[in-house]
């Protein structure tokens, strides 16, 4: 094996958890060259607020029933195909109850 | 072969082979372009994904961006495991090789100077949580609506308050020494702004979200100073990510400032705290 150099056992990856790690680094960071394609950086650093808001809280929502990202049609394509999107308001408003129910115990 | 070309990364040339059921971010393996002595590595992708404007829309949906960011970080992370990489942005597209290899002679002596920068070296990232206070969760949520008269309220909300800023001062305090030690093994350092706290799936609050340039011979040592970091003080938790390809050092050097910049932000209560607790 011709590796570069010995390196420690991976750490925190594998996991679903890390989505924001990885996007952090693979979205915002890594050499910026502009290609053929153009591609609007600021529609991804637009793109990039909207995952820092959503994406970080996929797996905790999943895990709290939450999963009203997905029937945002801007977001996903399931909803864009089942036409979820009235569902959406309702779902937003839900996550807003439980994100300032949680907030005594996380904030004292 | 028809398609574009996607560009994951450039390296200078290198003797092992990537593993041969790598596959990139429309299933295509990796291929490299060796040009001007320096290696693009590159796959193909459809125009149907990837032409500007599927692209864009494709960008859009988060399923999509969720599993080409993956592809795109597995392919970076082989080559990390063989060689040192320029990550390039996800998504650099080109029409097809001889644009791939004009990109390399426009850019060569800066993609030699970056490389040279990182040669031997990865990142990896530290981030610094407060957690729930262990107190207030002993005697859970009373909180200060229940007081009896505007007198009490306040002094409750003072009190909780000033428990508040102790462990902001605690945590603050414990990310900054942390950071100061760990930047002594580090060739670079960046600090990221912190992750949603109310919606990243880590609990608790991060207030460091760190990155390192760490030579490889220097990493278990490193690796070693965090986890001895990680049981140092109680309600704060660290959490070590890595080894990364450095993507967080592949710019030019002119970013620095700009990132030492969310220092302010990175540490410390985020303003908008002052207003929660009730």
């Amino acid at each position: 094996m011709t590796t570069p150099g010995r390196l420690p056992e991976p750490y925190g990856q594998g996991q679903s958890a890390n989505l924001a790690d990885i996007l952090e680094r693979v979205l915002d960071k890594g050499i910026v060259i502009a290609g053929d394609i153009r591609i609007n950086l600021l529609d991804i650093e637009l793109l990039t607020v909207k995952l820092r808001l959503v994406v970080a809280s996929v797996d905790k929502a999943k895990e709290m029933g939450i999963d009203w990202w997905e029937s945002d049609p801007a977001l996903s394509s399931h909803a864009r195909r089942d036409e979820l999107t009235r569902e959406n308001a309702e779902l937003r408003e839900r996550l807003r109850e439980l994100e300032s129910g949680r907030a005594p115990r996380e904030a004292p | 072969m028809t398609g574009l070309r996607y560009v994951y990364a450039v390296c200078r040339p290198f003797g092992a082979a990537l593993q041969s059921q790598l596959r990139g971010v429309a299933g295509d393996p990796p291929r490299l372009l060796n040009h001007h002595g320096l290696i693009a590595v590159v796959s193909h992708v459809p125009e149907t994904d990837f032409s500007e404007e599927a692209l864009r829309a494709r960008l859009e949906d988060l399923d999509w961006l969720a599993a080409t960011a993956r592809a795109h970080q597995q392919v970076i992370d082989a080559l990390t495991v063989v060689t040192t990489p320029l990550p390039l942005r996800m998504a650099t597209v080109f029409r097809d090789d001889s644009g791939v290899r004009v990109m390399i002679e426009e850019r060569e002596d800066d993609f030699r100077r970056t490389l040279d920068r990182l040669e031997g070296r990865v990142e990896w990232g530290v981030k610094v949580y407060v957690e729930a206070d262990p107190e207030s969760a002993a005697q859970p949520a009373q909180p200060a609506r229940r007081a009896a008269s505007g007198r009490d309220y306040l002094r409750q909300r003072r009190m909780q308050t000033r428990a508040h800023e102790d462990r902001w001062a605690r945590a603050e305090e414990l990310a900054a020494r942390l950071h100061e030690t760990l930047s002594s093994r580090a060739d670079d350092t960046r600090l990221h702004a912190p992750q949603n706290p109310a919606l990243s799936g880590a609990a608790g609050r991060n207030v460091l979200n760190a990155a390192y340039l760490v030579r490889r011979d220097v990493s278990e040592e490193f690796v070693e100073m965090v986890d001895r970091a990680k049981d140092d003080v109680p309600g704060i938790r660290v959490e070590l990510t890595g080894p990364w390809a450095a993507y967080s050092f592949a710019g030019e050097e002119t970013a620095r400032e700009e990132d030492t910049g969310t220092r302010e932000k990175g540490v410390g209560p985020p303003e908008e705290d002052a207003g929660e607790g009730t």
